[in-house]
């Protein structure tokens, strides 16, 4: 490895803490932008003015928004990620088991969605202009356009209804089989990989071809090489990057599918834990795993940053 | 001029069911067999009959009229939202890209970080304290994607601007005026509107998004979204009632991606000039 | 059958060669174009036949067709084309495969473009060598080395070991050459090797080329657009236009004795008759010891210029891409404010920045661009863009202005009926007519020409200069005109300015300039400059002093 490399790597991800820290304090004023009273919103034109200082002390809204900030992100730092105003539970706690389901569903949708989109993109890209390829991108178009519940429930109606092979709530707990756990988790899995397919797929399909068209392919045909030769000695080093580029961009936007499809299947994931603490006005707990969502999605995307760095030869191997 | 039997059958389909939605939603009283919260049914969930196509809802409620009043509340904070966020966008992307310097740079780094936050969960953020009504909604949906308008219309107007066309124009003297509105404004219009479209898209998948988690129209006024939301309990005993205002979403949202992406072809093959 | 015999030392005969291809016009229905009509050819062992044409003559399809290759939808619907005594259109995919690469090789214009980033040199040099079984790794290797060796590359024991983006352009296409010698094949297709490099770095590839030819004895299609360049390399050349064969013959024939007139006009495109005019008194633009840098850069690009034009003249600036000669124009024009130095234009000191000019000085210094068609606004008419200058700066709108418009349009050679087109709808040369238009609208003293016929076929850029001389001697404009091209330079200009690196190198009236003695650059430029003299090549290599920057 050489040292250009290694400080790119170090500037990108120097640049993610930064902006990391720079959303946190975003996260923050995001649940300070109200112009009145947040205690007042959240318990509504009913409360007593006993219960609306209750909460004010309990917020610590007595105390200037900068110094409330720090002692939040102090606690960040440290683990301590607050207490839930709804049921008084420490929030880090709750969270653990919730993230790892969470985390489990996502890695068992990718791990379905990323060689399958690849390998769709590569039959649309070598039948380009073909009806598998019209046909593919056809599916795509009306895919993206399908909201995360439609794909859901229609999943939900056909295989858990009309079927039964699989529950319609996914209901996971501590101590599972691995076989009962990931019949589980079929359905939602499936939703997501169906809700990110298309896109991944669209996506590496534009970054193929792009490699594709470039001279050196040519140059490589007119040595004689074989259609395949030509894809993987010559095409395939050079689309590593993008290839990498759109999946991690996929994967960012799975973290977002999650909090939908937990929903849908009532699965005990962060995203249902956020949705229902948005819905109780729980702004500590909507503080802390909006922070873990964007910190996943923000890591995400330095990977991709980071892998197209390493991947490109002018930076490898400098002048 | 515009000639419709050339307009190819995908766009034609896009256009007529596009439109479809549109009259639905504007002559909602007119049409809809019976009001919005009327109860019509002692039981919920009445399967298909003559008397209501698309059977009841979940509190035994006309389920056509229901979609059809949810059409306008659906389309109007989405047209809405669009809006505001293709004027904020687009006025903040092209004075960006024109005057550059550090209001450009304030401006980007700004957007840069808006944006690395998913937009549903910046929503839901800001939504956890802000009051559940229609201007909040359309507001923080219109704010969030301005985002999205502003780094395209930038980008549009940047590489417009470093065109010698431009430069000419500044050579001779021309004004900001001038160079905004005659120099870069006609050829960055194609990119913008069709664009438009997308984000209209995008307008309605997330509102629905929000109604469907509860966080977006208020009961009893539904958009399609939040008609998910109330049927959905139907499903696990086979009553598919929910699948119709879903289904009514992916049909808005695809005949609107088949008018965009003709527009956006028809656009992008003229080098310019006619069209 | 009889007649698919080839004669022996036959290595090529193309025969009757149709190509099409479908082209989608936006709103109307996919339409089949012919490229190539019934062209034949033949080529003998070791000889080099040089196509030339403007673009769209079809010469790199014919080039290709040579490997059974089409680019995007570009088909071979008719003809033979018979390679060591077999038609290899009948071969099918897998007999394109095995010809390609061993057989035949291909030498593309861009090799910046054609190597592959991810990979060494000496891997993409000796893969084809090791795909067909030519050869074992050691032997391509040392085969290869060779070559570079040949190719007068430096350090042709590691060259190889580099990647594509750490050699230079010139470097590039040798080593691309050297690719398409490592695999020992009867024939290399050259499309445009050189067109893509600078002048004075031109001349050595195209040397390099010439002897790797001479001593490998394989045969070579050698296409390009430059007459002059395929001159030092072929023992025929063939003349196309528009797909179709215009006149074929030996490279004396075609260069001393043409028959055609189309192939007459392309070897007397240089030749125009322009009187050099002795300078003035008082020069109408003084550049003034101007300094000038992009950002804060401490790399000065403009280091203390100075130059003079006087009213009705031309000043050439000449020099290679990165000589600062486009700088020159933006700080002239105030696009790019110097650092120190003054531009006094018409007795007056201008602006450093352009808003600090008035509208008057900016009307009487007109810009002229190279790319004709960016240089407009795609969503103006003619009209419009011919019209803006006369209400801009005088006022004149209405049907006043339709008249100054079509007397314009007429100064231009175009009529009337282009007033209402748009840029899209024009030719290129048609294009850059327009802007000659817009410039002239504003009747200034001083037009800047930036490379304004470099984008241009020959034939194209021959009108446009006649016009631009034409205009000058009828309206008294003064040019500032920028090229690398030293032979338009010649045709054109009153004094040369050349520049090298940021500075003037030297300057003067065109009868000095051109006349020795010569400082090296100068040399180096003047002698690059390929003319239509069959040995010029190797004088031109005997006779330098200097070696050129791409090396």
């Amino acid at each position: 490895m050489s040292s250009p490399i290694v400080k790119l790597v170090a500037q990108r991800v120097a640049l993610g803490i930064l902006l990391l820290l720079a959303v946190s304090v975003l996260i923050f004023a995001g649940t300070q932008i109200l112009p009145g009273d947040v205690a007042q919103a959240i318990l509504g034109q009913s409360a007593t003015p006993e219960s609306l200082a209750n909460l004010r002390e309990q917020l610590g809204l007595n105390q200037p928004a900068y110094l409330r900030y720090f002692h939040w992100l102090g606690g960040v730092l440290t683990g301590d990620l607050g207490t839930a105003m709804s049921s008084g539970q420490d929030i880090a706690t709750s969270i653990k088991d919730r993230l790892w389901n969470t985390l489990f569903l996502a890695f068992w949708a990718a791990i379905v969605a990323v060689p399958l989109a690849i390998i769709l993109g590569l039959i649309a890209v070598r039948y380009r202009n073909g009806w598998v390829d019209k046909l593919i991108s056809g599916v795509a178009l009306a895919s993206t356009s399908f909201p995360e519940f439609f794909i859901g429930y229609v999943l939900v109606f056909y295989f858990a209804v009309q079927h039964q092979w699989f529950p319609a709530i996914s209901t996971v707990y501590e101590g599972m089989p691995f076989g009962e756990r990931m019949q589980a988790i079929a359905l939602p899995a499936a939703a997501l990989t169906l809700v990110v397919l298309a896109h991944m797929m669209r996506m590496t399909r534009a970054a193929i071809l792009n490699v594709m068209q470039s001279a050196y392919v040519e140059t490589a045909e007119l040595k004689g090489l074989s259609a395949f030769a030509v894809i993987r000695k010559h095409a395939f080093p050079n689309a590593i990057a993008p290839i990498i580029n759109v999946v991690m961009l996929n994967l960012a936007y799975l973290v977002v599918g999650v909090v939908v499809v937990e929903v849908i299947f009532v699965y005990p994931g962060m995203g249902q834990y956020l949705v229902d603490h948005v819905t109780k006005r729980d702004v500590p707990v909507v503080q802390a795993v909006g922070l873990i969502f964007a910190a996943v999605y923000i890591s995400l995307n330095i990977i991709a940053d980071i892998a197209a760095i390493v991947a490109n030869p002018r930076l490898r191997h400098p002048k | 001029m515009l000639n419709i039997a050339r307009i190819p059958l995908p766009a034609l389909i896009g256009i007529v069911l596009t439109s479809l939605f549109v009259l639905a939603a504007i002559f909602a009283p007119w049409i809809a067999p019976h009001g919005n919260a009327e109860i019509v049914s002692d039981v919920p969930w009445e399967p298909m009959s003559s008397a209501h196509w698309l059977g009841t809802d979940n509190l035994g409620r006309d389920l056509l009229s229901r979609m059809i009043y949810g059409a306008r509340i659906t389309l109007f904070i989405a047209v809405l939202a669009t809006a505001l966020s293709f004027s904020l966008g687009a006025i903040l992307g092209f004075s960006a890209a024109v005057f550059g310097g550090w209001y450009d740079t304030i401006l980007s780094r700004l957007i840069d970080l808006l944006m690395s936050i998913p937009t549903l969960i910046m929503a839901l953020v800001v939504l956890s304290v802000l009051p559940s009504n229609v201007v909040t909604l359309i507001l923080v949906m219109g704010v969030l994607d301005s985002t999205r308008v502003y780094r395209l219309s930038r980008a549009v107007a940047v590489d417009i601007n470093v065109m010698d066309y431009v430069e000419a124009a500044k050579l001779r003297g021309e004004g900001s005026a001038w160079i905004i509105f005659r120099e870069i404004l006609p050829n960055a219009l194609s990119p913008l509107v069709s664009e438009l479209g997308l984000r209209f898209i995008y307008a309605v998948l997330f509102l629905s998004t929000l109604s469907f988690l509860g966080l977006g129209v208020q009961p009893p006024d539904a958009d399609w979204g939040g008609m998910v939301k109330e049927n959905k309990d139907g499903i696990v005993f086979g009553i598919a009632a929910a699948l119709i205002p879903a289904a009514a979403i992916a049909a808005l949202a695809i005949s609107v991606n088949l008018v965009a992406d003709w527009v956006l072809n028809r656009t992008a093959s003229l080098k310019g000039g006619r069209g | 059958m009889a007649d698919t015999k080839a004669k022996p030392g036959m290595l090529l005969d193309i025969r009757n060669l149709r190509i099409e291809a479908t082209v989608y016009p936006p709103g109307e229905q996919p339409k089949t174009i012919t490229l190539v009509h019934d062209v034949s050819l033949t080529l003998e062992k070791g000889k080099v036949l040089g196509l030339i044409g403007e673009s769209g003559a079809g010469k790199s399809t014919i080039g290709l067709s040579s490997m059974g290759y089409g680019r995007g939808g570009v088909r071979i619907t008719g003809g033979e084309v018979i390679l060591n005594g077999r038609d290899i259109l009948k071969g099918g995919k897998e007999g394109f495969r095995r010809l390609r690469g061993r057989e035949v090789c291909y030498v593309a214009q861009s090799a910046a473009a054609a190597f592959n980033p991810a990979h060494r040199l000496m891997d993409q040099v000796v893969e084809a060598a090791l795909l067909h079984g030519t050869a074992t790794r050691a032997e391509a290797e040392k085969r290869a080395v060779a070559l570079f060796k040949k190719l007068s590359l430096p350090n042709p024991e590691t060259i190889g070991e580099r990647f594509p983006h750490q050699v230079s352009g010139g470097q590039l296409q040798r080593v691309m050459t050297a690719m398409a010698l490592c695999s020992e094949p009867d024939l290399i297709v050259f499309d445009e090797p050189t067109t893509a490099l600078d002048v004075t770095t031109q001349i050595d590839v195209l040397a390099a080329i010439k002897d790797a030819i001479r001593d490998t004895h394989v045969a070579a299609l050698y296409i390009t657009h430059d007459l002059a360049v395929v001159a030092q390399v072929s023992d025929e050349i063939m003349v196309l236009r528009h797909g179709r064969l215009v006149e074929w013959g030996g490279t004396r024939q075609i260069i001393k004795e043409p028959r055609q007139e189309y192939t007459n006009a392309l070897v007397s495109v240089h030749e125009i008759a322009h009187q050099e005019q002795t300078p003035g008194t008082t020069p109408v633009l003084s550049v003034k010891n101007v300094t000038a840098a992009y950002g804060r850069s401490h790399i000065k690009v403009l280091k203390n210029v100075s130059v003079d034009i006087f009213p009705g003249q031309t000043l050439a600036v000449v020099g290679e891409s990165g000589s600062g000669k486009s700088t020159l124009a933006r700080a002239i024009t105030g696009l790019l404010p110097p650092e120190q130095g003054s531009v006094v234009f018409d007795g007056r000191t201008l602006g450093n920045k352009l808003v600090d000019r008035p509208k008057e000085d900016l009307r009487q210094l007109q810009m002229i661009y190279q790319m004709a068609d960016v240089a407009m606004n795609p969503r103006q008419t003619v009209g419009t863009i011919i019209g803006r200058p006369l209400e801009f700066y005088f006022g004149i709108r209405g049907s006043e202005r339709d008249r100054r418009v079509a007397e314009l349009l007429d100064k231009i050679e175009m009529g009337k009926g282009f007033v209402d087109r748009y840029p899209a709808e024009l030719s290129g040369g048609q294009k850059q007519r327009v802007c000659i238009a817009r410039s002239l609208a504003a009747k200034p003293k001083l037009i800047i020409c930036d490379e304004v016929t470099s984008a241009l076929d020959p034939l194209v850029a021959h009108g446009i200069l006649e016009l631009l001389l034409g205009l000058q001697k009828e309206e008294g404009v003064a040019y500032l005109f920028i090229t690398h091209d030293l032979a338009t330079v010649k045709s054109i200009a009153d004094s040369i300015a050349v520049m090298y690196r940021g500075e003037v190198v030297r300057y003067g009236a065109k009868s000095k300039v051109l006349a020795p003695p010569f400082d090296a650059y100068t040399d180096l430029l003047l002698s690059s400059v390929p003319e239509m003299e069959i040995g010029w090549l190797e004088k031109a290599i005997a006779g330098r002093r200097m070696a050129s920057a791409g090396n």
